[in-house]
């Protein structure tokens, strides 16, 4: 049951990411990127990490997915309009594609043996209650920086997207 | 219950986050178009965070699963700072296809 699941998942996450880069419209692209990101989140919730499932839902498929749905309406950018590149350059990124894969494949095929069998041992380790003590107990000065970092994010986005009127 | 690893196992993973990975890298190499090669950008990031979450419950240590949580915030981040410099770009040269901006080739 959960077997068939993870390959049904898997071949939705891979296929879902592929349709996204072959997609000419950029439209579908951003569609398709959400059925990815719904897959990945389905992974989480097998691995029975509750809260990322949430997260990744709430801040992928929810906040970027429609800043860039937005961008790419603002830029008028639904049709179709982009012209390929050379086949020469596209023939150079299969290549690359398939020796990234090869070699990580590789590497990991190497070093199987090391890999020991899972044992559980049912300690709570991922629920919502253990993640929040870690979070502002041992990690709650990065958690200040992060709040720091989107808050700059924030106004720098402001700043850089604004029409500036001396220049141009 | 029993848990996932116990019944796939973690190489599974590894190899499912792999081939996210060369996805992501075959979208940088293959589109000129700059969202969809951020788009890329974030798939690559979250074949990251899928490994990150499998070893996290393979050692069943919550440190994984809060790394994971700070990536989100630094990719919301990145996202949002990305597609206002695109905006940008955008209203200066009218278009985002990445081979146009070759001003700094010399």
């Amino acid at each position: 049951m959960i077997e068939i699941l993870f390959y049904i998942l898997s071949a939705l996450t891979l296929g879902s990411a592929f349709m996204t880069i072959i997609s000419k419209n950029p439209i579908h692209s951003a569609i398709w990127l959400v059925v990815s990101f719904f897959s990945i989140a389905g992974h989480y919730a097998l691995f029975n990490s509750q809260f990322l499932a949430m997260v990744h839902i709430i801040v992928y498929s929810g906040a970027i997915m429609i800043l860039m749905l937005f961008t790419i309406m603002l830029m008028n950018l639904n049709i179709s309009d982009e012209i390929s590149k050379p086949f020469f350059t596209k023939l150079i990124a299969v290549v690359c594609f398939g020796l990234v894969g090869l070699v990580l494949i590789a590497s990991l095929a190497q070093s199987a043996p090391v890999i020991d069998a899972y044992a559980a041992t049912g300690k709570d380790y991922q629920s919502i209650e253990v993640l929040g003590k870690i979070l502002l107990n041992e990690f709650a000065v990065p958690f200040e920086m992060a709040a720091v970092l989107l808050l700059m994010a924030m106004i720098g986005a402001v700043l850089i997207s604004k029409k500036d009127k001396t220049i141009a | 219950m029993e848990h996932v690893l116990q019944i796939i196992g973690i190489e599974q993973y590894i190899y499912l986050s792999i081939l996210l990975f060369c996805i992501g890298v075959f979208g940088i190499l293959y589109r000129r178009n700059a969202i969809v090669m951020f788009m890329s950008i974030e798939i690559m990031l979250n074949a990251a965070n899928l490994l990150l979450v499998a070893f996290s419950n393979y050692h069943e240590d919550a440190n994984g699963q809060v790394f994971v949580f700070f990536t989100m915030a630094v990719a919301a981040a990145e996202v949002a700072i990305g597609l206002a410099i695109l905006v940008s770009i955008y209203r200066n040269i009218g278009s985002i296809d990445i081979d146009k901006l070759k001003n700094l080739k010399g």
